[in-house]
């Protein structure tokens, strides 16, 4: 039966029903059920997070200068960004200021998660659904050197080194284990790379892996280990000691002169590797622009990445900020995150109660009751679901909207929004790349746009750790040493009550943590993470989220491999684990796909 | 010699935590030798390689579901370690431990010793609870069992007179296991 979403998606789900369980690669549970016309195209889509959450179960009536502590907790990918997220929510409640230098090294901190968790998820988690590793035993080294050197400086591109690399991966896959490369569809028709091609973007695969052992060292100096820095209400923890010869935790010369290096490595690898990697890659799929969902009419970024501490209006915001809707690419409108009525999330169709469901609730005021029942059409039984019935509750995962609209959060909507407001360095590098490439702006709006904007941030990142490190070395050498905020530290400074809100752009999306303060201990805490909104279910009015619009009117090549659908889903870099947490231990390959 | 002493789990989900648990209180109890690295992994999947890749030796804590009772320790030495955890219903991060494994052997640098301490859990679904009381009695046992390994390594770790007092452990800032499954009164 057809009908259009207020959002304007046309959904029909009278064809064949495809699920695919689970599809992410890395932790994290997602489900997602399509319905395939009789020319297997995506007519209707149905994503759900079969997993629970509620971390103010864990956090009421602790202490809000350690809760930073637990949300790093909450996720293996992202620990920092909850942290930082935190802090920002418990200061902005206290009213605490932090220093520059701990608004530098706080930026440091996060743009390093930025380059690290897209090179991990481009290298790593995506590619494979664009490049095909056995394709690559049988690529030519001496042409795949000639491909390699055609498109970059970066001196790994020797014949000998390209065929070194192919014996590696040979022998590899012939002792029968494919290890990270075991839940590809290899040799499915949607794959179009060249073998040399292919060969190439493995040779990085393990380039990239060997990088981020360098990446995560800037974490271990300013955040005094890794993994799980350490964060610090009013500022940052490690002391500034720049004559210091190793105390334990202080930040000298040397460690300074350390992270200078490893930022110049980060440029390099991504503008020598990933940018030309990634345009290699894209050309070959210059006619696959699907994917495009909420992209082209509904984003959202909160901004992030202060140019000075303790200010973030949109002027000092570096990421943009601000929500798009119904594509008009001319109106910004801005984001209040305490305004009861924008951020709100509704449970109509998620696994909870509310008193009254036909209304959202503001994070300040938010509750998580589960509430675990199929609808009256699903198919199978609670504990092994065949088909969901997206009329009814169908996910573990809320529906947030901002002033009641679906919108999509992540690189590409802040691409869009930086695009928007004409500011140069979002907008230049994507006319560049779409020119290079022979593509029309729309062709932005697309899965492929969404993996090519991340590129572009991971080198924007990348370029502004140069900036903010040099700003810190400046500021120290100018005698500011200070990196904390003590004065509000004792909770007989708080008022007996508060309320805050703090927020960042984690690598995939608008993160936002709310805290309500009672007697300085916790009364509530709310995090509404990007894969809620990326991932979120139907709401009240029926209007679809990011995922499912994006798997619309999508062809598929083979719908018991759905590459086509990971390769969407995926280039969300979805992370279920701080939205939701394992419940059913099966599931362990990549997708169990069902055909009904 | 390298040495890498990895707990992996997630504290949030009670026994879930039993590997970070066990090498926190591992940390406790214990001075390690020169060469031996103590590491809390949480959930750091595929972020964990390098660690891994460097060390010649690797012993890892984790809560594995073998099916048997709860609590139940089994040790899974070398070629076994990427093998086992490659069954169905082991471990909730064996898909990402047994990628960091193959990610360290496609990069050509395996540990060439490798021992898994797995425990048995009862609870994986308890947000934010406690280990429960057999998982938590096992946590000894298991010590006791890495203290032993690694003196066969020829590394033995020296107990020390007194444990570490919470403020010196692996974790902090109230998620240490003691301050962590405290009960609180006003918590609902």
């Amino acid at each position: 039966m057809g009908i259009e979403t207020p959002n304007g998606f046309k959904l029909d789900n009278a064809g064949r029903r495809i699920v695919v369980d689970p599809v992410t690669r890395i932790e994290g549970h997602m489900r997602v059920e399509v319905n395939v016309d009789a020319d297997n195209i995506i007519r209707n889509a149905v994503s759900t997070g079969t997993m629970w959450r509620g971390i103010e179960v864990i956090l009421k009536g602790r202490d809000p200068r350690d809760a930073w502590a637990f949300t790093e907790r909450i996720c293996g990918v992202c620990t920092g960004t909850h942290a930082l997220t935190s802090v920002r929510a418990v200061e902005n409640a206290l009213g605490i200021n932090i220093p520059e230098n701990a608004n530098s090294i706080r930026n440091i901190m996060q743009l390093t998660l930025q380059v690290h968790d897209h090179l991990v998820h481009f290298y790593h988690l995506h590619a494979l659904d664009w490049v095909d590793v056995v394709s690559a035993l049988s690529a030519d080294p001496k042409a795949t050197s000639a491909l390699a050197q055609s498109i970059s400086d970066w001196p790994l591109s020797s014949p000998g080194y390209f065929r070194d690399l192919q014996g590696r991966l040979k022998k590899f896959v012939d002792s029968g284990q494919l290890g990270p490369f075991k839940n590809g569809y290899w040799g499915h028709a949607a794959y179009k790379l060249p073998p040399e091609a292919n060969l190439m973007a493995v040779a990085h695969y393990l380039e990239a892996l060997d990088f981020q052992k360098e990446i995560v060292k800037i974490h271990t100096v300013y955040g005094g280990k890794n993994p799980h820095p350490n964060w610090l209400v009013g500022g940052v923890p490690s002391p500034i000691n720049v004559d210091g010869v190793g105390a334990v935790g202080a930040i000298n010369m040397e460690r300074l002169n350390l992270v200078s290096s490893i930022i110049d490595q980060a440029i390099a690898f991504t503008e020598q590797v990933y940018l030309p990697d990634l345009k290699a890659i894209g050309s070959f799929y210059k006619d696959w622009l699907h994917g495009g969902g909420l992209s082209s009419t509904s984003v959202m970024s909160y901004g992030d990445i202060p140019e000075h501490a303790n200010d973030y209006t949109d002027a000092s915001l570096k990421l943009p900020r601000g929500v798009i809707l119904n594509g008009k690419l001319d109106e910004i409108y801005p984001i209040d995150l305490a305004n009861p009525d924008e951020v709100q999330e509704f449970v109509t169709h998620s696994w909870y109660k509310y008193p009254d469901e036909t209304k959202g609730l503001h994070p300040w005021d938010g509750i998580t009751e589960p509430h675990f029942e199929l609808g009256p059409n699903a198919r199978g039984t609670k504990t092994n679901i065949e088909a969901l019935d997206e009329a009814a509750k169908y996910s573990f995962i809320k529906s947030p909207r901002w002033k009641g609209h679906a919108v999509e959060v992540g690189p590409l909507a802040r691409y869009v929004i930086g695009y928007a407001q004409g500011k140069a360095e979002f907008k230049e590098p994507v006319d560049k790349l779409l020119t290079d490439l022979g593509l029309p702006l729309t062709a932005l709006f697309s899965t492929l746009g969404r993996t090519a904007a991340r590129a572009l941030e991971c080198q924007w990142a990348a370029r502004q750790l140069r900036y903010f490190q040099d700003k810190l070395v400046a500021n120290i050498k100018a005698g500011d040493l200070s990196t904390a905020n003590t004065d509000k530290w004792t909770p007989d400074t708080w008022p007996k009550e508060a309320k805050g809100v703090g927020f960042t752009e984690a690598p995939r999306g608008a993160l936002g943590h709310w805290i309500r303060i009672k007697d300085g201990k916790i009364d509530n805490y709310q995090a509404v993470v990007p894969t809620t909104w990326n991932g979120s279910p139907r709401d009240p009015q029926g209007n679809i989220g990011a995922f499912e619009a994006a798997l619309l009117d999508t062809p598929m090549a083979d719908p018991e491999k759905p590459l086509e659908i990971l390769r969407t889903l995926h280039s969300f870099d979805p992370c279920l684990a701080c939205s939701t947490h394992v419940m059913s231990e099966d599931g362990q390959d990549m997708a169990t796909v069902t055909v009904r | 010699m390298t040495v890498l002493v990895l707990g992996i789990g997630n504290i949030l989900w009670a026994d879930e935590g039993f590997g970070v648990r066990a090498v926190e209180a591992f940390h406790r109890l214990y001075a390690m030798a020169d060469g031996v690295d103590l590491l809390d992994g949480g959930t750091q999947g595929l972020y964990l390689v390098n660690q891994v890749a460097e060390a010649e030796r690797l012993l890892v804590f984790d809560a594995i579901d073998y099916g048997l009772p709860p609590g139940r320790l089994k040790v899974v030495t070398g070629d076994e370690v990427p093998k086992f955890t490659g069954a169905k219903k082991m471990s909730l991060h064996q898909t990402g431990f047994q990628e960091v494994l193959s990610a360290a052997d496609l990069m050509d640098r395996y540990p060439q010793d490798i021992v898994l301490i797995g425990c048995q859990p009862l609870d994986l679904e308890d947000w934010g609870g406690p280990l429960t009381a057999p998982v938590a009695a096992s946590i000894g046992p298991a010590i006791a069992l890495a203290a032993d390994i690694l003196a066969g390594w020829g590394v033995a770790p020296v107990l020390r007179t007194a444990p570490l007092p919470p403020e010196s452990g692996l974790l902090g800032n109230d998620i240490d296991r003691a301050a962590y499954e405290r009960p609180r009164a006003d918590a609902s």
